[in-house]
């Protein structure tokens, strides 16, 4: 049954979703999943939050993709997130000089993941953001969703996502700004609420 | 009140029952789970209870969903795809190659791609500090590899044969024997993490995840076919499994042109 006929379209049908389970440890998370902005850059931003399950109790045994453009909008073609040794053939983690804009962070212990990236410019009509996967046990099929940074209203304003929800569900996309901290251009929180009050607004492209 | 194998296998007809009436009653076909599939007790508390809001790809090109992150050379070692090579020693268990192509919707194949895989052993034990199930771990397999999709959108991998387990849910819960999957398209959009499975396995009816996905052909695609021409003499049982992606994408043109 899964030797796909290409010839005939009717045959070509998804392959369903399946949860990640609990024990991706080994397979998908490496050391600098986060660490997605070149060392040092000027236009670094940390972005850090919880994911939240129906009763407000943490993950922690989520993870987050993070996907974005770089400062000026243009989308990184750039591959080596997770370069390799080739003699032990363990992980190097980034070259900390290119920008992959892609990154994978699991949530810890506590529910929590964060990452360092760059400050994501405009591209085509939309506010500048970070395009989120999410994946946990329990999780059927992933969840799409957006980091918006605050401080634009104006790009927020003509947003066409943002522009079609209401006030309570917009503000879930939007990342609280929480000051300077060790980077210049800021730091921000975003949690993810998979189910009840305050959850968050999840994406299906069609 | 402990929760038992008849609780779940009734749970699951009713599930079934429920997709049938849909489409009945003239609902699509749904080829993946509904995030909200109760006899998964671990779906209860963490699928979103709001309807996703749609997007429109169609509307604007320059989503960077309709992007990809990339991947090469320099994310992958010569022995990431063969399992059995990752220590000093052989792993103990019936050597298997997995191959196939990873298509998108129209049938066409995605090179350069990433595909990562995880299992467990083949007494079916992970090599994770939170597997509770006592079966003997393997000092000679991880259970983890990765590989890139060449020109043709094929991919191959060399591992065990993975043990079923037990997995606590309810009372005798065990999971069929599966090997973890997880994939990147030409489009973020295309995204997918599912577990492929071997063919006849007896624990199907009984699993609620691989039960999730309600329709009977859906639920097919996610088992291999058995193929000779696969197996290496002497060495291993070969399977074939293809996969495509859902979700829309782009041709993607490069930026700057
Ligand atoms: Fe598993």
């Amino acid at each position: 049954m899964t030797k796909i006929d290409t010839s005939d379209p009717e045959a070509v049908l998804p392959t369903p979703s399946h949860t990640v389970g609990p024990f991706y440890g080994h397979a998908l998370p490496f050391p600098g999943g986060g660490d997605i902005a070149p060392i040092g850059h000027p236009d670094t931003i940390v972005l850090q939050g919880y994911v939240l399950d129906g009763e407000g109790n943490p993950l922690p045994d989520a993870f987050v993709e993070l996907w974005g453009a770089d400062p000026d909008g243009r989308v990184p073609q750039v591959d080596g997130s997770m370069r390799r040794d080739p003699a032990s053939g363990g992980f190097l983690g980034r070259n900390g000089v290119e920008f992959t804009g892609w990154g994978r962070i699991q949530t810890d212990a506590d529910g929590h993941w964060s990452a360092r990236t760059l400050r994501p410019g405009a591209r085509g009509r939309s506010a500048p953001y970070i395009s989120v996967c999410v994946f946990a046990r329990g999780l059927l099929v992933h969840l799409f969703t957006r980091i918006y940074l605050p401080g634009d209203e104006a790009a927020l304003a003509a947003d066409p996502l943002l522009a079609q929800l209401d006030q309570d569900r917009r503000d879930t996309l939007i990342a609280t700004d929480e000051g300077n901290g060790t980077y210049r251009n800021g730091t921000y929180r975003f949690d993810i609420r998979l189910q009840g009050e305050g959850e968050t607004v999840f994406l299906e492209f069609q | 009140m402990t929760l038992t194998q008849h609780d779940i296998d009734q749970e699951i007809a009713a599930e079934h029952a429920a997709y049938a009436k849909r489409i009945a009653g003239g609902a699509p076909v749904e080829h993946h789970p509904r995030r909200d599939y109760a006899p998964y007790r671990s779906s209860v508390l963490r699928h979103p209870k709001q309807p996703p809001v749609a997007i429109d790809v169609t509307k604007d090109p320059e989503l960077v969903e309709l992007a990809s992150p990339a991947f090469g050379a320099r994310d992958i070692t010569g022995v990431d795809n063969d399992l059995t090579r990752q220590h000093n020693g052989e792993p103990i268990g019936e050597r298997i190659t997995v191959s196939g192509r990873l298509l998108d919707r129209d049938g066409r194949p995605i090179r350069g791609q990433l595909i990562e895989i995880w299992q467990a052993n083949s007494a079916g034990r992970y090599a994770h500090q939170r597997e509770q199930h006592d079966a003997p771990l393997d000092p000679n397999f991880s259970g983890a590899g990765r590989t890139l999709t060449d020109d043709g959108g094929c991919y191959t991998f060399t591992t065990i044969q993975p043990g079923p387990y037990p997995w606590r849910q309810h009372v005798n819960a065990w999971r069929p024997a599966h090997i973890h999957f997880s994939f990147f398209g030409t489009a973020f959009t295309q995204r997918l993490v599912t577990q492929m499975y071997f063919p006849g396995d007896p624990l199907f009816p009984y699993d609620p995840i691989i039960q999730s996905v309600t329709d009977d052909a859906a639920r097919q695609r996610l088992v291999a076919t058995y193929d000779h021409s696969l197996s290496v003499p002497e060495f291993s049982m070969g399977y074939h499994w293809d996969i495509v992606l859902d979700g829309p994408n782009a041709t993607w043109i490069e930026e700057g042109r």
